[in-house]
C-alpha cells in the first residue's frame, strides 16, 4: 500500500472529527469523551514526538510535564473553587477557573522546569537520557503523593469542568471542539517546525551531531530549545486531561504514562506528523474495547508494539506510506 | 585573491604552538607548531595512525590538546567549542564522511547555509522555500559539480560523492581557512584529478590545511608540506625540500616513493 501521507493526514483528523459529531447525533456522550481523551493524548504526544522524532531524544519522564499540567490545573482551580488564596511569595492568587489562563499557567510551568532539567539531562545521551528524565518524573511523583495539602495520593477533585469565553464546557462536543482545535494549531506548528530551519537542524543533530557543530551551530541550543517546546506542549495537554476528568492525581506524573506516550508514538509512526495521533486513537479504541474484557490488555498493546517494531519500523504511518522514516 | 583575509605581513592565518595530546601512553601529537599562510595549501602527510587526524581534530575544536596554543586570524581560539571556531571562519571536512544520512544532498547543504546566515531561529518558514538558502546551497553544489545529485538521499550516493558532499557543505560556510581531512580518499583517479583541479583554485579564496594520503595529489597541490611521524613534526619545507629530505625517505616517503 503506498498512499499519500498528506491524505492520511487528512483522513485522520476527519475521523476524529465525525466520530464525536456522530456520537452527538445518536446520543452516546461516552463516545465523545473517548474521542477528547484521544486527542488530548495526541496533543501530549505530538509533544513528545517533537524531541523523540524529530531531535531523537528518547525521553522516559514526559509524564513529568503532563502531570505538571495537571497540577496546574488543580491547584488553580482548587482555590478558585474553595475561595482560598495561593500564596507564591512574591504575589497571592485567588486560582482562576479560566482554561486560557490555566493553560498559559501551565504551559509556562511546564516551559520552564523543561529549561532548567534541559541543563542537566540534555548533557547526556542514549540510555543515561533515558534513565535520567525517569528520574525526573519520579522525584515529581513522588513528591506529589507526600504533597497533602494538594490531595497526596489521592489526588484533587475539581467539581466543575473549568470555563470557557463564549462556550458551555459542560456539553461534551463543545469542550470537544476546544481540545480539537487546539490539537489542530499544535499539530500546524509541529510541521510548520519540522520544515523550518530549525527544524532542519534539530533533525541533524540527531544523525550527527558533528556536522551540526561544523556549521557553526550548537546542537545543545537546539536540543534545548526543542526540549522547551515539547515540555510546554505535553504540559498543556496535562492541564486539558485534568480537566477532562476534572480531576488530578500523582498517577499522572508516573512512568507508565511516559511509556504509554512513547508506545503510542512508535505505534503511530516516529517523527511523522500524525503518528501521535493515529496511535493515541488505536490506544484508546483498545483501552476502552479490550479494557472491558481483561485488565490486561496492555498485553495487546505491547504484541503491537512488537508487531510494528518487527514488521513495520514506520509504524502505521510508514505502513500506509510505504516509507519507513519521515524523510526516505 | 579578493576575499581573502588581509593578515599582516608574515602572520599566518592559522597557527598551531606547542600542541600535545597524548591517549594514555600513547603520544598522539607531540609538540606540532605549524602554520597556515594566505593563499597556500600545505599538506600534512604521515603513515596511517600517525595523528594527523588527532592533529586536525584539535584545531577545529572536537578534541583538547592536553596542552598547547592554537591561533586563527591573530585571535586565540584554544578555548572555543568546535561550532564557535566554525562560526569564526574554519571550516572543516571529515576524513569518515558527518553527513545527515536520511537528508537529500540539498538538504545537507542547506544545513551549511543555515549556519552561514546562523538563521537557525526560524520555525515557520520551510528551509526549502527560502530562495537565499536554497541559492547558497545550490551555488555550492554546482561548484563541486553534485547540482544533478541535489534531491538524491545521501544514504544513496556513492562514497566519491559524499566526499563531494562534505566539500560543498564547507563551501556554503565560505570559511576563511579549510581543513580537509583526506577529502580524495575512495575518490578514484578521476575524482581525484577532479577534486585536484578544484582545491588548486580554491586556495585563491582560503588557504587549505590538507591532510591526503594520495600523493600524486599532495605533490601537484602543496606550497608546502610537513610530514608527521608518531606524533611528531619531523620536516616542514617545500615539495623539492622535501621529496630530498633523507630523514622523510628513511621515516615515510621510502616506502611510497
Ligand atoms: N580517541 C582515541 N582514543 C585512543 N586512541 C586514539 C584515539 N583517536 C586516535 N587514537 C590513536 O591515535 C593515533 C593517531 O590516530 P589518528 O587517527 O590521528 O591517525 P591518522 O594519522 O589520522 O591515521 P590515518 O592515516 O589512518 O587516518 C592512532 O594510533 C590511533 O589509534
Ligand atoms: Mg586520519
Amino acid at each position: 500500500m503506498r498512499l499519500n501521507e498528506t491524505y492520511i493526514n487528512a483522513a485522520v483528523l476527519i475521523g476524529l472529527l465525525v466520530v464525536p459529531l456522530w456520537a452527538v447525533m445518536v446520543d452516546e456522550p461516552f463516545t465523545i469523551t473517548l474521542a477528547t481523551k484521544a486527542v488530548i493524548l495526541a496533543l501530549a504526544a505530538v509533544g513528545l514526538n517533537l524531541i523523540l522524532g524529530i531531535g531523537g531524544m528518547v525521553s522516559f519522564g514526559h509524564a513529568l510535564f503532563f502531570g505538571l499540567g495537571g497540577y496546574a490545573m488543580g491547584i488553580l482551580a482548587y482555590h478558585a473553587q474553595t475561595f482560598t488564596m495561593l500564596d507564591l511569595g512574591l504575589f497571592s492568587t485567588g486560582g482562576t477557573k479560566m482554561m486560557p489562563i490555566i493553560w498559559l499557567v501551565a504551559i509556562a510551568v511546564s516551559a520552564v522546569i523543561a529549561f532548567l532539567m534541559g541543563q542537566l539531562v540534555l548533557r547526556t545521551g542514549g540510555v543515561y537520557f533515558i534513565m535520567i528524565t525517569l528520574a525526573f518524573a519520579q522525584m515529581f511523583y513522588y513528591f506529589s503523593i507526600s504533597w497533602s495539602q494538594y490531595g497526596g495520593e489521592d489526588g484533587l477533585s475539581i467539581y466543575v469542568r473549568n470555563e470557557f469565553p463564549g462556550l458551555n464546557t459542560l456539553d461534551p462536543i463543545q469542550f470537544f471542539g476546544i481540545c480539537f482545535a487546539i490539537l489542530c494549531v499544535v499539530l500546524l506548528l509541529f510541521s510548520r517546525l519540522q520544515t523550518s530551519p530549525f527544524g532542519l537542524a534539530l533533525n541533524a543533530t540527531r544523525q550527527t551531531a558533528k556536522r551540526v557543530e561544523t556549521v557553526g551551530l550548537n546542537p545543545m541550543h537546539l536540543k534545548l530549545v526543542a526540549f522547551v517546546l515539547s515540555g510546554a506542549i505535553t504540559g498543556l495537554a496535562g492541564a486539558m486531561f485534568a480537566d477532562l476528568n476534572r480531576f488530578v492525581s500523582p498517577t499522572m506524573f508516573s512512568w507508565h504514562l511516559s511509556g504509554e506516550l512513547i508506545i503510542l508514538i512508535i505505534i503511530g509512526g516516529v517523527g511523522r506528523l500524525m503518528g501521535p495521533v493515529i496511535g493515541a486513537c488505536i490506544f484508546v479504541v483498545l483501552e476502552h474495547f479490550l479494557g472491558g474484557l481483561t485488565t490486561y490488555w496492555h498485553i495487546f498493546l505491547g504484541l503491537i508494539m512488537l508487531a510494528i517494531v518487527f514488521f513495520a519500523r514506520g509504524g502505521v504511518i510508514g505502513l500506509l506510506t510505504g516509507k519507513e522514516g519521515a524523510h526516505v | 585573491m579578493s576575499d581573502q583575509v588581509p593578515q599582516p605581513d608574515g602572520q599566518p592565518v592559522l597557527a598551531t604552538h606547542g600542541l600535545n595530546k597524548a591517549f594514555g601512553a600513547l603520544q598522539a601529537t607531540s609538540d606540532v607548531s605549524i602554520d597556515l599562510r594566505a593563499g597556500e595549501i600545505h599538506a600534512i602527510i604521515g603513515p596511517n595512525g600517525a595523528g594527523k587526524s588527532t592533529l586536525i581534530n584539535q584545531i577545529s575544536g572536537g578534541l583538547a590538546p592536553d596542552s598547547g596554543r592554537i591561533e586563527f586570524l591573530g585571535r586565540d581560539i584554544s578555548a572555543l567549542p568546535a561550532q564557535a571556531r566554525a562560526k569564526a571562519g574554519l571550516g572543516r571536512t571529515f576524513q569518515i564522511s558527518q553527513l545527515c544520512m536520511e537528508d537529500t544532498v540539498l538538504e545537507n547543504t542547506v544545513l551549511g547555509a543555515i549556519g552561514e546566515t546562523q538563521g537557525v531561529w526560524q520555525f515557520w518558514r520551510p528551509a526549502l522555500k527560502t530562495a537565499d538558502l536554497i541559492a547558497r546551497a545550490e551555488a555550492a553544489l554546482e561548484r563541486v559539480g553534485l547540482i544533478a545529485e541535489r534531491d538524491v538521499t545521501c544514504a544513496n550516493l556513492s562514497h566519491g560523492q559524499r566526499r563531494q558532499l562534505e566539500v560543498a557543505v564547507a563551501l556554503t560556510l565560505s570559511p576563511k581557512a579549510f581543513i580537509m581531512d583526506e577529502p580524495m580518499a575512495g575518490l578514484g583517479a578521476a575524482g581525484s584529478k577532479n577534486l585536484t583541479g578544484f582545491l588548486d583554485g580554491l586556495r585563491q579564496e582560503a588557504p587549505i590545511l590538507l591532510v591526503e594520503h594520495d600523493m600524486d595529489a599532495v605533490f601537484a597541490l602543496a606550497d608546502r608540506i610537513s610530514v608527521l611521524v608518531y606524533g611528531k613534526i619531523i620536516a616542514t619545507g617545500t615539495v623539492d625540500e622535501v621529496r630530498s629530505s633523507k630523514e622523510v625517505r628513511e621515516a615515510y616517503l621510502g616506502e611510497a616513493a
